[in-house]
């Protein structure tokens, strides 16, 4: 059971100018859960990583201080538990019972406690195999629930979530949540990091909103919190909850098809689909993790190979290229026509400044260097990175970081574009126009076709929907 | 983190040093795929097989000049021997011993400098005494039964030199190159850079 | 792919002594006979690799899939000893030019194959046998090895298919982006170190957040660790290494005694 401090906490990343987070003053009692809030880039992942003392002396500036229990956070680092974002960066052994050990040896917890500890935390977020199953065969939502037995195991008197659903379908993602409330007892303290408020309140008693420009924006009990400051969050970019978005419908009926993919597949990652994607439509893929979703975005995209079937791009999509397959073509003439944006927005990044990233594409297509800074500074524009633009793409937030990449593929405005989970970890500001980029690309007669896990965006853009089952019932090999 | 020695190893270089060894064993094996044809052609030019040599001797010198501790480039060779054995390599256990070796000699060089000096010139030291360390490695044990001026003198010789412009200077750019992105950030290596 | 598995049958009792031992014997296997250039010794010394191969649960077409690059290195060895050999004595055999086979060329051709073949194959065998895990546990509790860093570099290779993915996934994003090579060699070549530096930055950048991660569950937290997995060296294990000693020194004995031996110095 641990208690929080933070008193004029501002912590500035090496090679930045501006402040990641700054003027934050907070406090938690011992077992309290809180909500923490704010918008893409506001520095919620910052602040949690310096409550767990995982800021290093040497990687930025720091002002004011946190104290954990009175502690220094660097020294107080055995009564804090931390599950990130990327659940993979965060498995350290090659089987998932040695990776829930792994915490409990480094803390000198004598042999013979060691595996009963690990099958009590297993259990407790519902682990359905046995310790020997190799990590590596882990779906996304298992190495969430592994990364928070790992965390449940030291018993912790404060917990650190941040996202711990990014990326999970909806059964996986309540079964996440659902873990987490399992495992919590009377003695933990919990500071969840959360966008999609709705999903997040029944873990919660308390909210925490940070302000972008430094300093707590509102605080206190949910309801209270959202009676009081509902629109101004709202239009702030917090989801406030109970604030339907707007829906884009297409303007017109849809046209030529574009894409036709014939019994498309690669076993085992995607059993045989057929489907079709025209000119000014939005197709929607759902499905569970690990359909093949993200396979079938690829295989779309000329990027594999076909195993099965075929993808037969029209005339009206592939001009001369006509009678070869999409995977066939040439890199240029792919980028041209069409667009695609990867899951893991880290693949995607060839350059060393999100200015470069963003220009990258128009340039090749040969524009002149006046209509390219002017599509980007657009772009930049709307999407809130402007003053991000000498960056490096890998240092973003998560949140910039998917913006940009979609950016990325929306700066040559493709025939057709392919995303993969285009909206994930946005605020509702971002979001919002991330739908509208997309609904005026698509109304311009371009075809678009987005894997997700997000109903709102289902709702909001979708002309169509199409969703892949699990190839093989029971889940991954 | 309070810890004032600086030639103690943090978690972040140990598992960097491993990871570039790692990441080594893969670019290895994607070069393999690539090249593997051309293999034969080497046998009757030995002289290209060395000059490919100081490659394989990137991971001990980057190692050193990234990490700049102590026992860097040893611990850098030596695990990406162990991987690529692990990864089954057909060498087998010798490659381990071989890598031990092959990292003690550019670990000389950065000692020598008593771990102050990472430019240039101590780059492309360290490429070369590794490189004698694998050329004597190879010239006692795997080429004794060839032509001592026609082979194994040159083979030596040509080893060595690569090793000094592939490991050492290759390295040496690659380093900055590296820092130049901001992976290297948390590193001494990393060059002073403007803030955004 | 690459495969990070152990392939051999699980439960073989060889396969199941400690990893440190394994590692111990086959190099003093190996090293005892690196210090030979004939044939018989290596020949003998493959002999008995193959007869133990059953013990250590590796099938011989699982060896010849892990070996066969082996294989192919032995035909240059042959080429570059015909063109570079110091012994030439004996009858000769062929001669054309710079080219001059002898039958003492061709001996020493076979010693050197047959001895790249027995130096290696021990190796191949205790590492298709052995798990990463198991090999970092021993190397700790029973080779003194420090656990920083052999759990560091075991935390590491867990990258390996991470890495391997990931390889792909930046080719296919350069191409995405209208980035490819075509036909042209030099393109290719460039392509190549362009794709090698982007998978060096990300697996950098990858060891930064995994040593994070690490660090947040106590690893370097100064607290004297403690070991979920026991590995034991028992006596069988030491019976392991004396046994590939004493059958190295047999197969060198044996060599000694036939007037074969040929010492690697002198
Ligand atoms: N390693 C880093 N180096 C430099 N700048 C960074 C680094 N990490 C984050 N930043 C910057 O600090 C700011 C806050 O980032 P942080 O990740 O804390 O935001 P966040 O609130 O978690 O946003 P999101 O909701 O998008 O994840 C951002 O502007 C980001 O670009
Ligand atoms: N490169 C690969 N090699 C082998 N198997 C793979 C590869 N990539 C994905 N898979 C497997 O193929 C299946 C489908 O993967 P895919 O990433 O397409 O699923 P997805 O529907 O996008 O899932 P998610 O919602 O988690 O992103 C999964 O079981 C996955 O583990
Ligand atoms: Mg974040
Ligand atoms: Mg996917």
């Amino acid at each position: 059971m641990s208690a929080v401090v933070v008193r004029g906490f501002g912590w500035r990343h090496a090679g930045r100018k501006g402040w990641a987070v700054r003027g934050v003053d907070l406090r938690v009692e011992a077992g309290e859960r809180v909500l923490l809030l704010g918008t893409s880039g506001a520095g919620k992942s910052t602040l949690l990583a310096a409550l767990a003392g995982l800021l290093p002396e040497d990687s930025g500036e720091q002002e004011g201080t946190i104290e954990i229990d009175g502690l220094d956070p660097r020294k107080a680092r055995e009564r804090v538990g931390v599950v990130f974002q990327d659940p993979e960066t965060q498995l350290v052994m090659a089987r998932c019972g040695d990776d829930v050990a792994f915490g409990l040896e480094n803390r000198g917890v004598p042999a013979e406690e060691i595996w009963p500890r690990v099958d009590e935390a297993l259990r407790r977020v519902g682990f359905p195999y046995h310790r020997d199953r190799p990590t590596a065969a882990l779906s996304g939502g298992e190495q969430q629930r592994l990364a928070l037995a790992g965390a449940l195991a030291l018993r912790p008197g404060l917990l650190l979530l941040d996202e711990p659903t990014a990326n999970l379908d909806p059964a996986g993602a309540t079964l996440v949540r659902q873990a987490v409330r399992d495992a919590l007892d009377a003695d933990t303290t919990l500071i969840l990091v959360e966008h999609r408020v709705a999903e997040a309140l029944p873990l919660v008693d308390r909210v925490v909103v940070l302000e972008p420009g430094g300093g707590v924006r509102a605080d206190g009990p949910p309801a209270a919190v959202f009676a009081a400051h509902g629109d101004a969050l709202a239009d702030a970019g917090v989801w406030v909850p109970g604030r339907p978005v707007p829906r884009r419908p297409a303007a017109g009926p849809a046209g030529a098809p574009l894409i036709t993919a014939d019994r498309l597949g690669l076993p085992p990652r995607l059993a045989p689909t057929d489907l079709r994607v025209r000119a000014g439509e939005a197709l929607a893929v759902l499905g569970p993790n690990g359909a093949g979703k993200s396979t079938l975005a690829l295989l779309l995209g000329g990027l594999l190979r076909p195993g099965t079937g075929t993808a037969t791009a029209t005339a009206e999509l592939a001009g001369r290229d006509a009678g070869t397959p999409p995977h066939r073509w040439r890199a240029p003439a792919l980028a041209r026509r069409i667009g695609s944006v990867f899951q893991d927005p880290e693949h995607q990044f060839v350059t060393g400044t999100v200015f470069d990233e963003l220009a990258l594409g128009p340039r090749r297509t040969g524009q002149p260097e006046a209509a390219v800074r002017s599509t980007v500074d657009a772009l930049l524009e709307r999407l809130r990175l402007t003053r991000l633009a000498g960056a490096n793409p890998y240092t973003l937030s998560g949140g910039e970081a998917r913006r940009l990449s979609v950016a990325t593929a929306l700066a040559t405005a493709p025939r057709l574009l392919i995303c993969d989970e285009p909206t994930f970890g946005q605020d509702r500001r971002t979001w919002l126009e991330l739908v509208d980029l997309l609904a005026e690309l698509r109304d311009a007669g371009h075809g678009v076709v987005a894997v997700t896990h997000d109903p709102d965006f289902v709702a909001a853009l979708a002309d169509r929907t199409v969703t892949l089952e699990r190839p093989v019932p029971g889940g991954r090999p | 983190m309070t810890h004032t020695n600086s030639n103690r190893w943090r978690t972040i270089d140990i598992v960097v040093a491993a990871v570039i060894a790692v990441a080594f064993g893969v670019i290895f094996w994607a070069w393999g795929l690539v090249w593997r044809a051309a293999d034969p052609l080497f046998a009757a030019t030995p002289a290209a097989q060395a000059i490919m040599y100081g490659v394989w001797l990137v991971p001990a010198v980057l190692g050193g000049l990234v990490i700049r501790k102590p026992g860097a480039a040893l611990f850098c060779e030596a695990v990406a021997a162990t991987i690529s054995a692990l990864l089954g390599a057909e060498w087998g256990g010798i490659t381990v011993v071989q890598g031990l070796i092959q990292g003690l000699g550019a670990e000389l060089a950065f000692a020598a400098f008593r771990y102050r000096s990472f430019r240039l010139p101590t780059a492309v030291l360290a490429g070369a005494l590794t490189g004698l360390s694998a050329g004597l490695f190879d010239f006692f044990v795997w080429n004794t039964a060839y032509d001592l001026t026609t082979y194994r003198i040159p083979y030596a010789a040509l080893t060595i030199v690569s090793s000094a412009l592939v490991a050492g200077v290759g390295a040496f750019f690659l380093t900055r190159a590296l820092a130049g992105t901001g992976a290297l950030d948390r590193f001494p290596a990393a060059r002073e850079r403007t803030a955004i | 792919m690459i495969g990070v598995e152990p392939v051999a049958v699980p439960g073989a009792p060889l396969a199941r002594r400690n990893p440190v031992a394994k590692l111990a014997a086959a190099l003093v296997f190996s090293f005892i006979l690196i210090a030979t250039l004939d044939p018989v010794a290596p020949a003998i010394a493959i002999a008995i690799e193959l007869a133990a191969l059953p013990l250590f649960g590796v099938r011989y077409r699982v060896l010849a899939r892990q070996a066969w690059p082996l294989l192919a290195s032995a035909g240059g060895i042959l080429v570059t000893l015909v063109l570079f050999a110091a012994d030439r004595s004996g009858r000769v055999l062929v001669e054309a030019g710079p080219v001059l086979v002898t039958e003492g060329v061709l001996v020493t051709a076979l010693g050197l194959v047959l001895r790249m073949l027995a130096v290696a194959l021990p190796g191949i065998v205790v590492f298709a046998t052995t798990d990463a895990t198991d090999l970092a546990d021993a190397l700790i509790q029973n080779a003194k090895a420090p656990a920083r860093f052999a759990i560091g570099a075991l935390a590491a290779f867990r990258l390996v298919p991470l890495l391997e993915q990931e390889w792909r996934m930046i080719s296919m994003a350069r191409r995405a982006r209208g980035v490819d090579a075509g036909r042209n060699p030099v393109a290719k070549l460039r392509l190549f170190g362009s794709t090698a530096f982007a998978l060096l930055v990300g697996a950098i950048r990858r060891g930064t957040r995994l040593a994070v991660a690490m660090d947040a569950r106590g690893f370097d937290a100064g607290t004297p660790r403690t070991v979920a997995r026991r590995q034991r060296f028992t006596r069988a294990d030491g019976l392991l290494v004396v046994g590939a000693a004493v059958l190295a020194g047999g197969a060198l004995t044996v060599s000694i005694v036939l007037g074969t031996f040929r010492p690697l110095i002198g």
